[in-house]
């Protein structure tokens, strides 16, 4: 393309979503006044002036084939009003403002193969990263854990039996992109990287790599009488982020890239402050194509949480409520010297006081 | 012409059984049902190349650069390592598209994006990525241009990647919530697009999110995983509906109320009252929305409404995953007045961050590296209490700037006073 064709683009930014809402939502926006879950997967809310609107959810394959989409938006030009959107979990709302076309919306999804759930207090749809089918630093495919996962999981999807909601998330790495959950599966890596030292020279800007690593494990050194880099493999967290910009420090390992589940996370301000994710269990094998070994460790800790929570308490509430020692006996996980952090701020994580459950 | 190139995957065809909707069939359906040579040729590759990932358990995709003219960002480049073995897929790079604010759509519009993509791009698609954006994945350098041009003309615009102002989420909020206290769309549309030349054009230190939540439940985790966190509140009496309260009580008894309402109350500020009616001390509510969740219709939200800011939330690398915290802990967001004076300490902060972090640092390292009050002091933020946990533990301090410091605050008090 010559210069001249290039087109400059036009700098919109973000689109306002409001020409997109369904009327409803835009006649009452900033009036609502009360919502009811009247069954799983459906939200019925109400506005002061009187008019309601319901909403239909439903699970997806969050990576969608055109042939997807394009059944999902029949089913909303067909049975919805034509508005739809999506949550930060990829599941796919349709709204309607009359009663009578939920239940074909619902039916017409069933039939396609989407779940209707995630509502109320059900193990939402896992929120999840690219894996190996984009990322370029993935120990394992997201994708894949959570489709298997969720296979595992629909009946608490579809249904509202949890004593408060469940979010999950899966990370392909220790970044950690996908986010806080209640209970998150992320990729641990267990050994520090391998380096290539003939290309390092080649490949990578050393200063900015070693500025890159959390704990000042990597020095410039000299291999071989070619400038490459070193690794204090003691002090090495295996976190890979010297990967990214030094590709010859290959941190991905067929044998010693495990899963790692953490339990806890919480944004919401609700009772207690917000708190993050700790870790529970590590070294899960990295067993494609299904992850058993993983799964079983979640739905542990959920058949525990469900008979253990009191209504309203979410996974955070319900292990503050009883203590760690409890969690770890009632889950069966073994309590290692992993879990206890010595990273800083740890002090904050040691127990200094008499408060013990017997 | 060649019969397109196919590959065993028996690992993959795995992941179609059970009854969660399979990504797996949907690749294949594009592999073999598409009319398009281009696209069932890509997802051919695509499912090799994934498989031989399964096998081998690592990956094989590699950064790069692309970007369509006239940006540097918004794109993800990838190249494969494997190209040889799977080549229909060797380019596979992803379009982040900033999606409407609150993320509404009708179907139309998605159908016109996806005539594009099956145009341009492999037919894969996610809404959304976990930073916001519409993600189309899988096209060649060419196709990113020729994508991007298209929808571009009708009204798509590149979200970022890189160290740049990245894009922004908002919960769904006052378009469908009761306990929406600000215009979350509104407020995501102000900041962001007063920055649209840091999303398109990645100068910063590191990568700078804003997410909007309308109240304190924070549906979008803008506290963890924000640099600019907008969460809506208020700060006059909640409204309680004593009739609806006496209507819950009815329903679900007193023990429940008592048990799952009153005592759940993190500051005891509830009380059940012999006539159930329910009583608040609103000086002491925190505003932590557990009451409202769990009796919405007897109980909303007062009148005053307006936002809390906080900054410096982010994940893991490199110092570990950090909270925001509390910078303003109310302004209004009614005036035109006020949502400059939003932009205007955005910008402040992204100029402070621009000049002061170090490469790879986000806000919330960089605020712990050199201080909170280095931080307020730089974007002229005064200080407040509500910006602690608790006042300092360490004796190590130097204080001799205390009866300055103490004349301010006084002085401040006194015009708060004088209203
Ligand atoms: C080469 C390095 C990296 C790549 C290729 C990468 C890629 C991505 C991708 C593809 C997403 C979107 C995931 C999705 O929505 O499916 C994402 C999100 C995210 N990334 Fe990364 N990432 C990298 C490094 C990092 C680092 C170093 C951090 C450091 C803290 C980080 C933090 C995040 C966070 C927090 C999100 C989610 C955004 C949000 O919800 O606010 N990423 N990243
Ligand atoms: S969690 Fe790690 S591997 Fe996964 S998308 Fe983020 S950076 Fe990539
Ligand atoms: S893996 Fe992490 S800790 Fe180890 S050398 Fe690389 S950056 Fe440093
Ligand atoms: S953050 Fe609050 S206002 Fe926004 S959707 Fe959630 S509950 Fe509603
Ligand atoms: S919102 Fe939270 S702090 Fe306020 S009264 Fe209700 S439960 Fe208590």
């Amino acid at each position: 393309m010559a210069y001249e064709d290039m087109r400059q683009p036009i700098e919109s930014g973000c689109p306002d979503g409001f020409q997109y809402m369904h009327p409803v939502m835009r006649k009452n926006f900033g009036l609502w006044k009360f919502h009811e879950h009247p069954r799983p997967g459906v939200l019925r809310h109400v506005a002061h002036s009187g008019d309601e609107i319901w909403t239909v959810k439903a699970g997806t394959q969050r990576i969608l084939d055109v042939y997807s989409l394009r059944k999902l938006t029949e089913i909303g030009e067909k049975y919805g009003d034509g508005y739809v959107r999506f949550t930060i979990r990829s599941n796919i709302e349709y709204m309607v403002s009359d009663e009578s076309k939920v239940d074909p919306l619902i039916t017409a999804l069933t039939d396609a193969g989407f779940i209707v759930g995630g509502t109320g207090n059900s193990v939402a749809m896992m929120s999840h990263t690219q894996g190996w089918l984009h990322c370029d630093i993935p120990g394992t495919d997201a994708s894949g854990v959570v489709k298997a996962m969720m296979d595992e999981l629909v009946d608490e999807f579809q249904n509202c039996n949890m004593p408060n909601r469940v979010h999950m998330t899966t990370s392909c790495c220790q970044i950690n992109c996908g986010g806080q959950g209640d209970i998150a599966i992320n990729v641990q890596h267990t050994k520090p990287p391998r380096i290539n030292h003939d290309l390092v020279a080649n490949v990578c800007e050393r200063p900015s790599v070693v500025a890159r690593c959390p704990v000042a494990a990597i020095r410039p050194a000299m291999v071989n009488g070619k400038a490459s880099l070193e690794v204090d493999e003691k002090k090495c967290i295996c976190c890979g982020a010297c990967f990214p910009p030094c590709p010859p420090m290959q941190i991905n390992d067929p044998e010693h890239t495990k899963l790692a589940i953490w339990v806890g996370g919480n944004h919401s301000n609700a009772r207690s402050k917000p708190t993050f994710q700790k870790l529970v269990a590590s070294g899960i094998p990295n067993n494609p194509p299904r992850w058993p070994e993983a799964t079983a460790i979640v739905k542990r800790i959920l058949k525990e949480y469900k008979e253990g929570a009191k209504d309203w308490e979410r996974v955070n509430d319900w292990i503050e409520r009883i203590g760690w020692p409890r969690f770890f006996e009632v889950t069966g996980l073994p309590f290692t010297k992993y879990h206890i952090d010595n990273w800083r701020g740890a002090r904050s994580s040691l127990n200094a006081s008499t408060h013990i459950r017997f | 012409m060649a019969a397109k190139k196919m590959y065993d995957t028996p690992m993959l065809d795995e992941l179609e059984k059970g009854p969660w909707p399979s990504f797996i069939s949907g690749f294949k359906r594009l592999r073999d049902d598409h009319p398009d040579e281009r696209i069932n040729e890509m997802a051919s590759s695509l499912l090799g190349q994934l498989e031989h990932s399964y096998e081998t358990r690592k990956g094989y995709w590699k950064g790069g650069t692309v970007s369509v003219f006239g940006y540097g960002g918004g794109i993800i480049p990838r190249f494969s390592e494997v190209g040889d073995a799977f080549p229909a897929s060797r380019e596979f790079h992803t379009l982040r598209v900033q999606p409407p604010a609150g993320n509404y759509y009708t179907t139309d519009m998605l159908n016109q994006l996806g005539d594009s993509w099956e145009k341009h791009g492999s037919g894969l698609v996610t809404f959304h990525g976990q930073t916001g954006n519409i993600m189309f994945i899988g096209t060649t350098t060419k196709g990113t241009q020729h994508f991007f041009d298209e929808i571009n003309e009708y009204g798509w615009d590149l979200g970022g990647a890189g160290p740049c102002v990245r894009t922004a989420m908002s919960c769904v909020g006052s378009a469908r919530c009761e306990q929406s206290c600000a215009n979350e769309h509104g407020i995501q549309r102000w900041l962001v697009n007063n920055f649209t030349d840091d999303v398109h054009r990645p100068a910063l230190p590191y990568k700078f999110k804003f997410k909007v939540s309308g109240c304190p439940n924070d549906c979008v985790n803008a506290i963890e995983r924000a640099d600019f966190a907008v969460i809506g509140t208020w700060r006059d009496d909640m409204k309680v509906d004593q009739e609806e309260v006496k209507n819950f009580v009815k329903a679900k008894g007193r023990e429940y109320v008592i048990d799952n309402v009153v005592t759940r109350c993190p500051t005891q500020a509830l009380s059940l009252k012999d006539d159930d009616t329910l009583e608040v001390d609103n000086h002491n509510c925190v505003r932590c929305m557990h009451c409202l969740n769990v009796m919405n219709k007897a109980l909303s939200p007062g009148d005053d409404r307006g936002i809390t800011l906080l900054i410096g939330g982010k994940r893991t690398l490199k110092i570990g995953d950090l909270m925001g915290t509390v910078i303003v802990p109310f302004m209004k967001m009614e005036s035109e007045e006020d949502y400059e004076r939003l932009v205007e300490i955005a910008e402040e902060t992204i100029d402070f961050f621009a000049e002061n972090a170090l490469e790879h640092e986000r806000t919330g390292e960089m605020i712990e590296r050199i201080g909170l009050v280095n931080f307020l002091e730089g974007v002229g933020i005064e200080v407040d209490p509500h910006m602690v946990n608790n006042p300092r533990q360490s004796s190590y301090v130097r204080t001799d700037g205390w009866d300055e410091e103490a004349e301010k605050w006084f002085a401040r008090k006194t015009e708060e006073a004088a209203g």
